[in-house]
């Protein structure tokens, strides 16, 4: 086990969102405002560490031909605790979320994770790896969250900061909408991954070179 | 019942061009990435996943209807929604495969996928949240799955011309893939305001 390798790998190497593509939907949909993007990363994260750490420790006794029904009850169940804890405690998180808490169930990372790696290590690596991929998961939302919100709305932090207006970066009438409709989720994420790979590609010939 | 009628209408439209399941509110972005490199796998991908939906979202309006609420467990729907549409993916799949190989043959190879496709969930739960009786929510469900065939068959046939184009080397592949979709997401913009 090695703890800095993990979370090297969950916050670049291997980023679940803009790496492995995994978990489109909620990265589209939710990063409208920092507070939204911290709230679904939190919630991912929770969910994660704990469905790894129960399929680890259940591996020996889910029968493989149904391990994968067995894998999403089990997320299932945690998806609705949290859920039920956001509504009674974060009313106000829950409601800009909506249906996208419900949706963490079919989301990629948890049951790619449940696949790939819980299914196979022990309960506390399955615990750190849970950890560390829904660690890179939030950072990654919350970049494309600071990015949408900068640009769209002309705010940071809102939803958090300044009683939940946000500090005001740029001045109203400038910002471009836009980029917190749809569209702008699509063209924010499609520029990061264009640059992740532009950096992955320049750490691989360095690499090459200090190699030569 | 015209007002019933309408409201069905309103519906339709909203599910297929307003409120595109994928290109406005984002349900089922994995097969729409995944699946979308050529128009007929596209469209194999559209027909099943409209099938599956229409009969998720009688099948999950049953089980919270006449079972969920009446028990008073209308708490549990995520856990029931989804072993109710796996279990409807595999009888689908299985019927199929018996009476109608021809059509099992076009769209086996996507039932699986189908499953963990956000779009089946994102409609059973929408569906509830909105109070919707059960013709509504299978015009919903239907509908939607038709919204996501248009999206996803227009974004492949751009995806085909885009595999020739001449681009920098860091956008090759998905970044290219995804700024086409947000230049689509925008021309789906222009349908807001549409109504009945």
């Amino acid at each position: 086990m090695n703890f800095k390798k993990q979370l090297k790998e969950g916050l670049l190497t291997k980023n679940p969102v803009f790496v492995q593509l995994l978990g489109m939907c909620s990265t589209l949909a939710i990063t409208t405002s920092l507070f939204n993007g911290l709230g679904m990363g939190i919630s991912v994260t929770i969910i994660l560490i704990c469905s790894n750490v129960l399929i680890s420790a259940l591996r020996k006794v889910i029968p493989s031909n149904v391990r994968i029904a067995a894998y999403i009850v089990i997320i299932a169940g945690f998806v609705t605790i949290v859920d039920l804890m956001l509504k009674a405690f974060l009313p106000d998180l829950s409601e800009n979320l909506g249906v996208f808490i419900p949706l963490i169930v079919v989301n990629c990372i948890i049951l790619g994770r449940a696949e790939a790696f819980a299914s196979k290590n022990g309960v506390l690596a399955s615990a750190v790896d849970g950890l560390c991929q829904g660690v890179g998961y939030t950072v990654a939302l919350c970049i494309m969250c600071i990015i949408r919100e900068l640009l769209g709305s002309g705010t940071f932090g809102g939803g958090i900061l300044n009683g939940g207006e946000g500090i005001t970066v740029i001045p109203e009438g400038y910002p471009a909408m836009m980029m917190v409709m749809p569209v702008g989720g699509f063209l924010t994420l499609g520029f990061i991954i264009a640059g992740s790979q532009w950096l992955m590609k320049r750490i691989e010939k360095k690499e090459k070179e200090a190699s030569k | 019942m015209s007002a019933y009628l309408q409201s069905l209408l309103g519906i339709l439209l909203s599910a297929i061009l307003t409120e595109n399941f994928i290109l406005v509110k984002f349900y089922g972005i994995c097969p729409f990435m995944g699946v979308s490199k050529k128009t007929d796998t596209a469209l194999g991908m559209g027909m099943a996943v409209t099938f599956v939906m229409g009969i998720a979202s009688a099948a999950t309006w049953a089980v919270y209807t006449l079972l969920l609420v009446p028990l008073d467990l209308a708490y549990m729907q995520t856990v029931a929604f989804i072993l109710v549409i796996a279990a409807v993916v595999q009888v689908v799949e299985m019927f199929l495969k018996k009476s109608i190989p021809s059509l099992y043959q076009a769209l086996g190879i996507y039932l699986p996928l189908i499953t963990t496709n956000c779009a089946v969930l994102g409609v059973a739960l929408v569906n509830v949240q909105k109070n919707y009786d059960f013709l509504q929510s299978v015009v919903y469900g239907v509908t939607g799955g038709l919204g996501f065939t248009l999206a996803i068959v227009l974004f492949a046939s751009i995806r085909e011309r885009l595999e020739d184009a001449d681009c920098p080397k860091s956008f090759e592949g998905f970044p290219l893939a995804l700024i086409s979709a947000g230049l689509l997401a925008l021309a789906f913009m222009g349908f807001s305001g549409l109504h009945f």
